[in-house]
This record gives structure tokens, sequence and C-alpha cells, in this order.
């Protein structure tokens, strides 16, 4: 098993798996080896395209660094393995499509309710249903963030690129472990399926953290208890001989079912919010281009955010002032920085391949005498530069 | 095996006692189950912790978990088999035991049993069957007899029952048993040795349900539903020579199968292994 104090031989063995220097590959083996470098040692999943080759690099990866791959009967019993397995100290992901993280959505309910640290990824294709079940698209923005029922929060992530999906995969794993809490990969079957130069680092380069396990019995009597006032109580694992009581029901800081309590229900949900809240700075991730001078401003997201930069960059050579905003964490939406820089500017532009569903979120955070437009795309082809161009030209 | 009469519980030191008094309905089956894994870990000398239990949703969800003392793991409906693996597969070397109903296990669940029978993942399942969906109010289950009436076939269920324990037996599995609420002594038996064996388990333990189902089917008293489990149980040494016909309505018990098949978490770490020697990536090359 792999856990924390294992790292010399991690070490030496990525050292020896996949030595420093750049690599050719898709965003979907970006994503498996991101993980692998996180330190993710269980793979539990089900096949569906275009998310299968992360669970084939798995399953040809997994196995050298002493991890685990199994390949489940569907995407709830994979889900359902790797919070299993998550609560025995192993660092756990599963990789889905749309339809599959359907299936996933009460389970996803199940980990946040027990604050199981698991990293889940969408490789988003066309749907609804089967749609084109072979070509990307960006259409499941809600589906991650209110996919599961109830008042909850949720952390989601959208990679730009290949050697983004592979950080961002290990981003995903740190701040899954951080706050014990699901983390949702928001990739794209585009960037999936492209391949790319990436550069793979020395395992020294890389931020891991784990997750704080209780430091005595007294601790582990609270499984579900803000012991130390940050909100997220350390995780005592199965098989330490803690006789820990885990359940999706509302519960009691003993990890006891409480159901008929208000109280009991208010304050873990409102602790489950406020943890997010409490970090939200450091879960928040963006990048910014020309936002100095502008006067028009696109925001962008996942696989329309590199034709996004193509058409700001090529506007700018023509003098039109116009910068980009790329969340890179899309849930919690960073409304506060949309809401100070859409002050700047007379007109935003919000390109995806959706029919619109980004744009609702930055929507919130923009007054009414902004002009608010989307460029939106959906047929499984991505946006091309000069379709954004266009209605940046346009406005 | 000499009988003890108890004047106190003696198995309560392996109960949670902060979640007593369970939840179940008096005359409930599942005491009785409980009582009997009780038993089962006190005779084979387990550790509790070296347990852990899972269980999914429904009144025999509960029956260990929140109520038997060790690491458990309370999920989703249907789930508890696909939670288990994830268990197991981390901690191989512990004892992962499920336990729940057969709503949960063989109805919404019924895909993860079969699969993690063939699979032959090392867990030990105690399938408890009621015939019917208790918790949420008597409706009809995939195990409810033919004929026999709950809340969503109030006039007869016209649709079979699913026999658990020789399609979990066909699907792989390295132990099959069935017993009744009536056989305990056989019960606590044939837990012991799924608890024992390398491998998938399943103990099917047929329950009485008096509030939801023996009451919806002439039989409202526990005890009436115990004898009718008495009358009807066939031993499957002698199931072998009857027919179908002559086994309709009747509950065949006993051991299905009990073999060695290569197990999979044991697979798995072999498998490292083995990968690890083919790409020459052990300790001694650490220089």
């Amino acid at each position: 098993m792999i856990i924390q104090g294992d790292e010399p031989e991690q070490i030496r063995l990525l050292r020896k798996l996949y030595p420093k220097g750049n690599y050719f590959m898709q965003g979907d083996e970006a994503i498996a080896y991101g993980a692998i470098f996180a330190g993710c040692r269980f793979y539990a999943g089900y096949p569906i395209t275009p998310a299968s080759e992360i669970a084939e690099t798995m399953a040809k990866e997994l196995p050298k660094v002493k991890g685990y791959y199994i390949q489940m009967e569907d995407e709830i019993g994979s889900i359902a393995a790797i919070i299993g397995a998550s609560w025995t100290g192993l660092k756990s992901m599963t990789a889905t499509s749309g339809p599959g993280f359907s299936l996933m959505q009460e389970n996803l309910g199940y980990a946040i309710m027990t604050e199981t640290p698991i990293v889940v990824v969408d490789v988003q294709r066309s749907g609804p249903s089967t749609g084109q079940a072979t070509k990307g698209a960006q259409g499941d923005f809600f589906q991650a963030r209110w996919g599961t029922h109830g008042d909850h929060p949720i952390v989601a992530i959208s990679p730009i690129s290949v050697e983004d999906s592979f950080w961002e995969t290990i981003r995903a794993f740190n701040i899954s472990e951080k706050l014990r809490i699901p983390v949702i990969l928001l990739a794209d079957g585009i960037i999936g399926h492209t391949r790319e130069q990436i550069r793979i680092p020395d395992p020294e380069e890389v931020e891991i953290v784990y997750r704080k396990l209780p430091k005595n019995e007294e601790e582990a009597k609270y499984p579900f208890g803000d012991v130390d006032g940050s909100l997220i109580p350390p995780m005592p694992l199965f098989g330490r001989g803690y006789f820990t009581h885990v359940t999706g029901s509302t519960h009691k800081e003993t990890g006891l079912r409480d159901v008929y309590t208000p109280e009991v229900h208010i304050k873990l949900v409102n602790r489950l919010h406020k943890k997010i809240e409490k970090h939200e700075k450091e879960i928040e991730k963006w990048e910014e281009y020309f936002t100095d001078d502008m006067e028009i401003l696109v925001v962008s997201w996942g696989v329309s955010a590199r034709p996004s930069l193509g058409a700001v960059l090529k506007a700018r050579e023509e003098g039109i002032k116009v910068g980009l905003f790329i969340p890179k964490t899309v849930h919690p939406f960073p409304g506060k920085k949309v809401k100070e820089l859409a002050k700047k500017v007379r007109a935003i532009i919000v390109p995806e391949m959706n029919l619109g569903q980004l744009i609702l979120e930055v929507q919130r955070y923009v007054n009414d005498d902004v002009i608010l437009k989307g460029v939106n795309k959906i047929g499984g082809v991505p946006l091309t530069v000069e379709e954004i161009l266009r209605e940046i030209r346009g406005v | 095996m000499a009988k003890e009469i108890y004047t106190k519980y003696k198995m309560a030191r392996y109960l949670r006692k902060e979640a007593l008094p369970t939840a179940l309905c008096p005359g409930c089956g599942g005491g009785t189950v409980l009582n009997a894994f009780a038993n089962a870990v006190d005779q084979l000398k387990i550790d509790p912790r070296d347990l852990v239990v899972v269980s999914g949703i429904g009144c025999s969800a509960w029956i260990a978990s929140p109520y038997f003392l060790a690491d458990t793991l309370h999920t989703t409906h249907g789930r508890a088999i696909a939670f288990a693996t994830g268990v197991k597969v981390g901690l191989p070397d512990k004892k992962v035991v499920v336990i729940s109903g057969d709503g949960d296990l063989a109805g919404i669940g019924g895909n993860h049993l079969i699969h993690a029978a063939r699979r032959n993942i090392d867990i030990t399942v105690i399938l408890v069957n009621n015939f019917i969906y208790g918790m949420t109010g008597g409706q009809v289950a995939p195990t409810t007899p033919f004929g026999a009436k709950t809340t969503t076939t109030p006039y007869r269920n016209i649709e079979h029952p699913l026999n658990i324990a020789e399609v979990v037996a066909e699907a792989g599995a390295s132990y099959v048993a069935r017993w009744t609420t009536a056989h305990v002594y056989q019960l606590i038996e044939s837990i012991k040795r799924a608890l024992q064996v390398k491998g998938f388990s399943l103990v099917e333990v047929i329950s009485q349900c008096p509030v939801q189902y023996g009451r919806r089917n002439k039989m409202k008293e526990p005890a009436e539903m115990l004898r009718w489990f008495l009358k009807n149980s066939i031993p499957i040494s002698k199931a072998k020579s009857m027919s179908k016909e002559e086994l309709e309505g009747k509950f065949v018990i006993g051991e299905f199968v009990n073999r060695q098949r290569p197990e999979f978490t044991e697979e798995l770490n072999n498998l490292i292994e083995e990968v690890a020697e083919h790409f020459g990536l052990g300790d001694e090359d650490a220089d």
C-alpha cells in the first residue's frame, strides 16, 4: 500500500519509469500520469469514450508503481469502490464521460457527505444521452455543480491543454486530500484525444499533499468533528482500530446517524460549505491576459480557452483592447475576480462548446450595462480563432 | 454443541452501545443474524479491529452497521459490495464483511453481487432474505414468492423469485450456503466457514419479517414464520433427488459450494510483483 512515508521508494520508481523530459502524449494519458505523480494508487473504472485511455494507461502503469487497477461492472460500482479504497488510505480516482458521470452522481453526494477524498474525471462528450459519443463538448458544467442532490459544495477543475491536464490532475488530488472532499476534473474529449508535447518533471518538483490523520485516539473519536478549528476533520482510516462508523445519512461528529435533530443536519451541512468557503483562495485558480487596459473581456474555459487566446492575440494585433480570463477552477467560480474585471469593460464574450452554461455563472457578476454575449458551438467541432474573433470585432 | 443459556447477552461486548437499542421491529430476524455473526466472530476469536463491515440501505443493512463495533461503512442503496471491493483491495489482510438485505444486494445491487462472485474477491456477504422491502413499507422484492401479497402486489405477486444462492454459486463464488433464522447453530457454522474461506463467500439467511411480510401473508406472529421455515426447509442433499415441482415453495438449505479458486486481491498483488520483476523495478537496483 502506498501511503505517506513511501516517498523515497516512489520517487525512485517514478524517476526510473518516467525520466524527466519531453513526452508526446494525449490529454487522457497526461491525466493518468498526473494522477500517478500525485500519488494515486487505486483506480476503478468502466470503459467509456472518450475517457477510456485514462483507464488503459492506469491499467498499464499502476502495477509498476505498486498501485491497483480494477475494472468494475459499471460506473456506480467504480465510484463506490474508490470511496471504499479511500477509507483505507489509498489516493483514488475514477474517470468517465457524461453518461457515466450521471450514474456516479448519487455516490458523488455520498463522498461529499462522508468527506471522502477522491478524484472523479469527467472527460466531457457531446450529449444529451448518447449524443455524439466520440465528440468533445463542454456541456457538463452544471452537471458537475448540481448533478448530485441536496445542498452541497463542489470543487471542479478544468484543464486547457495536455500539459495542463497533467498539472491540474495533481492539483485536483492535492485539494481533495487537503480538504477531504471529492474533486472533479472537468476535462473534455478534444484535449483528451489531442496529442501534444508535455514536459514530465522530476518527481521532487511535484508538491504532494496528504490528508490529515488523527493524532490520537481522542481525535479519531470525531471523524466528522472540527477538532482543530480548521473545519476539516482528520480522517481515521479503516483498519487502524478506531471502530469508525461512516454513513451518508446525517451524522453527528462521532459518525453516528442522527436524522431527527435539525441542528445536527444544519451544523454538518453548513460546515461542509464553510470549509470550502474558508479555503476558497487556495482553491481558486485562473489565467489572465491583457486585462490592464481592456475594454472588452473574453471569459472562456477548458478546450475553448486556447482558441479564445488566439482570438485575443489577433484582436490585439488589430488594435482592439481585449483581455482574457480563464477560470481553471470552474467551481467554486471565481466570481469576485470576474466582478472586479467586469467593472472595467463595456462588453464580455463567453466562448464555450455548449449552448450557454458558463455564461450564466458570469452573468451573476456583471452589471446590466455591460454587453454579455456567448459564442456557442455544438456538434463536436471545437471553436476556431476566427469564430471568436468575429464576435470580438462585432461588439 | 452444548447450548448455553445466557442471563446477560454475552455478545454485547461486540456491539456499539451508544447506537442501541436497535431500530429493528420486535420479532425481526435481524437480531438473530446479528447474534449469529457476533457468535461466529467470537468463536473464531477474530479481533473486531481486523473487521470492516459494509452495508447498503434498508432494515438488514442496519444489522451490523452501526450496531457491530468494528469499522463500519453504511453506503448507498445496493452498492455495499462495490464499496467493499475498494476496502478489500486497500486492506487485503482484513476481513471485509457485507451484511445487507435481499432488495439491496440482489435487487438494485444484483449486478455487483454476481460480478464480485465472478471476480472471487475475498469478501463475506451475509444476505438477509426476508422476501420484502421492509423499511420502505413492504413492497415486492426480487425474492418475494410467486403469489404472495405485498403493498405493491396487493392482488398477488405475478413475478418469480430469484434463487440467490444458486445464482451466486453459478457466478463463481468460493463458498455459498443458505439457512433460515430457525437454523441458528448451522448458520453460525456457515458464517464461520465463510469468514475463513479465501474468496467470495455468501451466506443467505432466510429471515422473518412479521410486520411487512408475515402480516400480509397469514403469518402475523414471528413464531408462525419460523414454523413455516422449518416445515418447508429441505436439506440440499435431499433436494438433489427432488423435481422442480416438488421443490416449489420450499427452502433448500445447506452448503451449495465450497471450493478453491484464485482470489482477486491475491492475484492483484501477485500481478504487481510480476510486473516489478518484468520491468526490473525491484529494490536491489535502488542505487
